[in-house]
């Protein structure tokens, strides 16, 4: 069916579809408040960075020793230390009240004077909490060493040799979650969106009646699915805009890429998405199904294959496979190196490698599925 | 409506032309089409006919190169819709049964997207949008969103966009359904004057009275041409065998099922007092003296229409026993009020949709709420049966407001809806089940009470089917079950035939006829001036109000002037429609 | 009026397992989030790749290096020869971290003295980094300990550490009991608020209205088959989790399904609000999705409660699934009696009174 693109008919599609997104108030509201909630949600909400873990303290031992050490934990910003008896505190343990228990046994003084090296502590943790659990095992340990040492030092003891390991974060030197948890949650929000856009404009036409009337006339294949998607790219754009924004002028997050690069892989990842939720809105002609298959495609996999929060290697490896096959994996790479390290092109030239694939599959199988008849 | 066949002087050579098309679907092994060879000339409206599943809307998407023929060719001037798709596209205007409007559009836009679809530019989009803005009256609702026009508008929207670029072939598919017949007189005459032009037109309709007005018409059943030349040919098969009963002093329902028990007689319907039937081939002599006619009841031979055309060739009517009815248990109140209206009004903002409405409904009646679309009668019945809350006013059923009510009052009402609500993904039994376990039918009698609409409806083959997956007849049969099968005293139907053809109809009013004789009380809406006539009381509303009620013959009277002796149902409909406005 | 609930419930199961696709919709995310979840939610750190910029050369380095390499944490070490490689390597995330090993490290370590070295971290994954660290340190003291054994101060084991309920530390023993309600949250909601909006869209919803049924009978044929399900994909999960997952369930199946319950008629609540403001499945779809993004990611679930702002941690008081996720952690790995059940039941039952009240007022207006 040799046929031939027609601007002026492309044009008349695209103006038709501008007008549905500006006249319907939930394409507003999913492409400019939805992502800027959702940004809000998980700028403040989603924080990995321990602070303020309650934790008990069992102080059998009055002596100056255990008070001296414990004050020190007193002191930390990351703890909030609660103390009592060494039943109560446990209780709390159990309802989880305290994430952590420090028991400072009635011993405490003296076996600390008479063999320093010796174990005095005991530390409880609620491994229900396995990542708060560690970090108290760990900052508890550290502190311990640390006060040893310092008594060492006021004493002038032989000092316990400790080796150094200076860390310096590159990009993010104190270390927040927040720095690079708000560029991977503008990936998993912008999956959402732009998958979410799509999934309904093909499956709203078959539904409405308004498929077999476009298919009547002489419009191709091409103009049809260029004016599904270059609206809702143009809208894509604008809530990527509004997140990137957003982010960097609300939550404070440093961006160090350029505009250009940011446009130039956040163009190439929404075509994918918007490709992935038009091929479902194609396939299901059924607005109910494509919109709950786009979220089931989308958010799900996207929040936990893409390495935002999960760490990708340490997955097993058929999981890791599988994670290859999910866009948003390629777009956090991106969106995290123009946000703390700049335009590191070794990085985004193989993730846009990755994503024009992927865009390409989902655009092409479109194409091919695109009903030109009613059979 | 009469306007005479086309002119000879166009020229006549077929601009569509189907040798030995067939259509088969994956999913059904009957095929939809089965070997059709015919023509479509083009100064002339073809009419296409015939009951659900006859396969019209697939012959014309085939035309329309939107389905590929399984087997045989399709030639639209001479070009194949398939592989010349851009090319026949641009000749042929398709209008399908819902039509593509975008309703968050408005109407100007529709017109304009259209326009650059079928490459209408300059001054030729010009003229063409005031051409038919001015055809279809729609000039000064050109910025309103299509979706809030009316029923009617919509459908003279969708035309006008069809007819952009001026198309030599236009295929319209049921475009009148739904529609109120001033509506539908002027979509006839907007299409009459295309022709006139030199238009070859398909219109596939449900409405027999519009079928009778083409020049030519196909009848099809079950995917076969069963006839193929002028209506009236079809209607001189019958021509002789009409017959009216007059005078009916008893009931005309009890008359009518007398009648049509009668081996001599082949179809029957109320029509006002009267009662009008046709005669088997080779009765016409018959004597129908052994029925009881009733005392004063005389017989006066009848016009043939096109309908009774109809009816013959697919092998008659449905009959008038209504099984259900004999099932359904007596209801003992008789010309009681139990359905009435007092001072009712609903307004939404500042429009008003039912403005100080009043009437009563006796037991054992039929009435009838008719109305143009967006008239208000919608509103009206929805408040009558307590979905929605009079602004003010009263609404009563058996003397209990429903909406206010306990659910009791409920309990003995029957509701069935227009769009035939069911449950779509489950089956016929289990869609029984459920509206049986609603009303509180429980042990034997809602085993009983299922079995009999099994037997009642012809349900065994269909038990465990989808109900979405069944033909539209057994959909409005399922749903008419599913309202009944608690033997409620009254029953309110919302366009229970819309879109449902002839036959199917016909069994339909036989059935509310068999129940109304059994006591039960009816309320129904429609918009086939045909079925207005089996009531026994109708309510007209236009512009929220009850403009005129009354029996049938009292509205056609009212309706009569000179040069209007002797009025239908649908000129009553019209001229008091149009008095009231003027 | 019982039968008539019963006719509503079996209808509306009917509807939900009738197709096939329905059956996909509850089942698949249902098995998919079960394998791939415990998999996949980890926060540990495995398999990775170790950049070492040795500047000393020495013996001892070399031995160290053997050690990285010896770790689960690091399946590749990648050595590294100058501070340009060393950023690329950083840059380009060829490598979690780098260690940089200075060249006086062999000599400190011959005298005794405290030797340095550097870490360079990926802040674009800090935490992952500071995971990686914290098992660097613990190579590193071991060493140490080592090549210090024989002089005089010998560090022994400082502190003891005993991790209750999971002493492994096991990630997916926290996933799998977070699972059975975030999982069932999705298709509580789903079922109730769109097959309400369904029914309103496709006409049905007028012939309930007539029937002998109430409002308030609709909304509990409604309810009804939506915990069904949430209690049999609940279900599902524990299965999953004790047998297949292996963890022990340490309470009492009584409370957990007592409290399931309430966790599930407060979704209901709120699914059945969202249906009452919605005409089309669209909206409520939409609904639903605002509703439940939220709500999983204030559960504590994907990041602890304590670590948000204040006035965030006030708005997850409202959030059923923090509730319930403390439950059914509490019950399954802490074996949670009924007092402590009980405080986290309250607030469950709190949203759920608001909720329903809430949806049977608009319901009402609604249809006014």
């Amino acid at each position: 069916m040799p046929q031939s693109f027609s601007q002026r008919r492309f044009l008349a599609l695209c103006r038709k579809e501008t007008l549905q997104i500006v006249r319907d108030p939930s394409s507003l509201l999913i492409s400019v408040i939805l992502p800027l909630v959702m940004l809000v949600i998980f700028g403040y909400g989603l924080n990995l960075d321990a602070n303020r873990i309650r934790v008990g303290l069992v102080l059998e031992d009055q002596g100056d020793e255990a008070r001296e050490f414990a004050s020190e934990l007193v002191g930390s910003r990351y703890f909030t230390v609660v103390s009592g008896p060494r039943l109560e505190m446990t209780q709390a343990l159990a309802n989880g009240k305290v994430r952590g228990v420090l028991v400072l046994a009635s011993d405490f003084g003296r076996r600390t004077l008479l063999h320093p090296g010796e174990a005095p502590i005991q530390i409880l943790t609620d491994g229900a909490e396995p990542n708060t659990a560690s970090f108290v095992e760990n900052y508890v340990e550290g502190a311990w060493k640390v006060w040893q040492q310092h008594r060492a030092n006021q004493r002038g003891l032989p000092m316990p040799t400790s080796m150094d390991v200076e860390a310096r974060f590159w990009f993010n030197p104190s270390a927040k979650s927040r720095n690079y948890l708000i560029p991977g949650s503008i990936t998993i929000i912008m999956t959402v969106i732009g998958a979410l856009l799509t999934s309904l404009v093909v499956a709203r036409e078959w539904e409405r009646g308004t498929m077999e009337a476009l298919l009547a006339t002489p419009m191709t294949r091409a103009e049809f699915l260029l004016s599904k998607i270059l609206p809702y790219y143009g809208l894509g754009i604008l809530s990527l805009l509004v997140c990137v924004a957003a982010a960097i002028f609300i939550l404070g997050v440093p961006f160090r890429g350029s505009v250009g690069a940011l446009l130039l892989v956040g163009t190439v990842f929404l075509l994918s998405s918007l490709g992935m939720g038009l091929l479902l809105s194609t396939l299901t002609r059924n607005q109910f199904n494509a919109a709950q298959a786009a979220l089931n495609a989308a958010f799900m996999p996207a929040m936990m294959l893409s390495g935002f929060i999960y760490e990708i290697r340490s997955m097993p490896l058929i999981v890791q496979a599988v994670s290859r096959l999910i866009p948003a994996r390629y777009f956090v790479t991106s969106m995290q190196t123009l946000f703390q390290a700049g335009d590191v092109w070794p990085v985004l030239v193989l993730d846009l490698f990755y994503l024009s694939i992927a865009a390409i599959y989902f655009l092409g199988m479109t194409w091919r599925k695109t009903a030109r008849s009613l059979d | 409506m009469g306007t005479d066949p086309t002119p000879s002087t166009i020229r006549t050579d077929p601009v569509v032309e189907i040798r030995q098309l067939q259509k088969l679907f994956k999913k059904t092994a009957k095929p939809a089409i089965e070997t059709l060879t015919m023509v479509i000339r083009p100064g002339k409206v073809t009419g296409l006919v015939g009951p659900d599943g006859a396969g019209k809307t697939t012959l014309l998407r085939l035309l329309a190169g939107l389905l590929h023929p399984t087997s045989g060719t399709v030639r639209v001037m001479g070009l194949d819709p398939i592989t010349d798709a851009e090319k026949v596209r641009s000749i042929i205007g398709y209008m399908p049964q819902k039509f593509g409007l975008y309703e968050d559009l408005t109407v100007l836009e529709n017109l304009e997207l259209y326009a650059a679809l079928r490459n209408v530019v300059g001054e030729r989009r010009e003229s063409d949008f005031s051409r038919l803005l001015a055809f279809t009256d729609l000039k000064t609702f050109t910025e309103r969103r299509a979706g809030k026009l009316s029923g009617g508008m919509k459908q003279k929207l969708g035309l006008a966009c069809t007819l952009l670029g001026t198309p030599q072939i236009l295929l319209l598919d049921e475009a009148s359904v739904g529609v109120d017949p001033i509506s539908r007189r002027e979509l006839w005459r907007m299409v009459q004057v295309l022709v006139d032009g030199g238009l070859a037109v398909v219109w596939s309709t449900a409405y027999l009275d519009e079928a009778e007005l083409c020049a030519e018409v196909l009848l099809l059943h079950e995917g076969r041409l069963l006839f193929d030349g002028p209506p009236s040919q079809l209607t001189d098969r019958v021509k002789g065998r009409c017959r009216l009963i007059r005078d009916i002093s008893g009931s005309r329902r009890q008359v009518l099922s007398r009648v049509l028990r009668c081996g001599s007689v082949m179809d029957g319907v109320v029509q006002g007092r009267n009662v009008r039937i046709l005669l088997k081939k080779g009765s016409e002599e018959a004597d129908l003296s052994q029925v009881d006619l009733g005392a004063s009841a005389r017989i006066d031979v009848g016009a043939a229409r096109f309908e009774d055309g109809f009816i013959d060739i697919l092998g008659g009517g449905p009959g008038g026993d209504s099984v259900l009815a004999e099932h359904i248990p007596r209801v003992p109140h008789a010309a009681e009020v139990v359905i009435e209206a007092r001072a009712l009004t609903k307004r939404f903002g500042d429009f008003t949709a039912a403005d100080h409405i009043d009437f009563s409904v006796h037991g054992g009646e039929i009435f009838g709420l008719l109305g143009p679309n967006g008239a208000g009668k919608s509103t009206t019945f929805k408040m009558m049966c307590g979905l929605l809350v009079p602004t003010s006013g009263i609404a009563t059923v058996m003397g209990i407001d429903l909406k206010r009510s306990a659910s009791e009052a409920r309990q003995r009402i029957g509701y069935m809806a227009q769009k035939f609500s069911l449950y779509g993904s489950l089956t016929v039994r289990q869609n029984l089940l459920f509206f049986a376990g609603i009303y509180g039918l429980q042990g034997d009698r809602k085993r009983e009470a299922i079995d009999q609409m099994i037997r009642v409806f012809a349900f065994e083959p269909l038990v465990n089917v989808i109900a979405d997956t069944l033909p539209l007849g057994f959909k409005q049969r399922l749903a008419l079950a599913c309202a009944v099968m608690h033997e409620p005293p009254i029953l309110f139907l919302d366009e229970p035939t819309s879109g449902v053809d002839p036959i199917t109809r016909r069994e339909f009013w036989t059935h509310i006829n068999g129940v109304v004789e059994k006591g039960v009380t009816v309320m129904v809406t429609t918009h086939f001036m045909d079925e207005a006539e089996y009531c026994d009381r109708i309510g007209l509303v236009y512009r929220g109000k009850l403009i005129a009620a009354g029996t049938p013959d009292e509205l056609k009277e009212k309706a009569a002037r000179p040069g209007l002796e002797d009025p239908t149902m649908e000129d009553a409909f019209i001229e008091l429609v149009q008095g009231y406005s003027a | 009026m019982h039968l008539r609930i019963i006719a509503l419930v079996i209808k509306e199961l009917q509807m939900l397992l009738g197709d096939a696709a329905g059956r996909r919709l509850l089942i698949m995310p249902v098995v998919l989030q079960l394998l791939l979840f415990p998999a996949a939610a980890t926060l540990e750190v495995k398999n990775n790749t170790l950049a070492v910029f040795d500047q000393d050369g020495g013996k001892a380095t070399a031995e160290l290096i053997q050690r990285f390499s010896q770790a689960q944490a690091f399946e590749r070490i990648l050595v590294i020869h100058g501070s340009d490689e060393l950023k690329s390597v950083i840059d380009e995330q060829r490598a979690l971290l780098a260690i940089v090993i200075p060249e006086d490290f062999s000599r400190r370590i011959a005298q005794g003295a405290n030797p340095r070295v550097q870490a360079i971290l990926d802040g674009r994954r800090s935490n992952s980094g500071q995971i990686a660290l914290g098992y660097i340190n613990q190579i590193l003291n071991q060493y140490q300990r080592e090549m210090m054994a024989g002089m005089e101060w010998v560090q022994s084991e400082p502190v003891t550490v005993r991790h209750w309920f999971n002493s492994n530390l096991k990630y997916h023993w926290f996933v799998l009991p977070s699972l059975v309600a975030t999982i069932t949250t999705a298709s509580t909601l789903i079922v109730t608020s769109l097959s309400l909006s369904r029914e309103r869209e496709q006409g049905t919803f007028d012939q309930l209205l007539v029937s002998p049924l109430t409002p308030g009978l609709i909304m509990v044929g409604k309810a009804i088959p939506a915990m069904l399900v949430g209690t049999v994909q609940g279900t599902i999960i524990l299965l999953a989790g004790i047998f297949v997952y292996g963890i022990p369930f340490q309470g009492s199946l009584v409370l957990l399904y007592g409290s399931m319950f309430f966790y599930l008629l407060s979704l209901v609540g709120f699914g059945l609000f969202i249906s009452s403001i919605c005409s089309t499945q669209q909206q409520a779809f939409l609904g639903v999705f605002c509703f439940m993004m939220p709500a999983v990611l204030l559960s504590g679930f994907s990041a602890p409660i304590e670590n948000m702002p204040t006035w965030m941690q006030w708005i997850t008081w409202g959030d059923p699934l923090r509730h319930f996720i403390v439950i059914v952690k509490g019950v399954f790995l802490k074996d949670m009696g009924l007092n402590q059940v009980a405080w986290h039941v309250l607030p469950l039952l709190v949203i759920a009174s608001v909720t329903l009240t809430a949806a049977n007022l608009s319901f009402r207006r609604r249809l006014g």
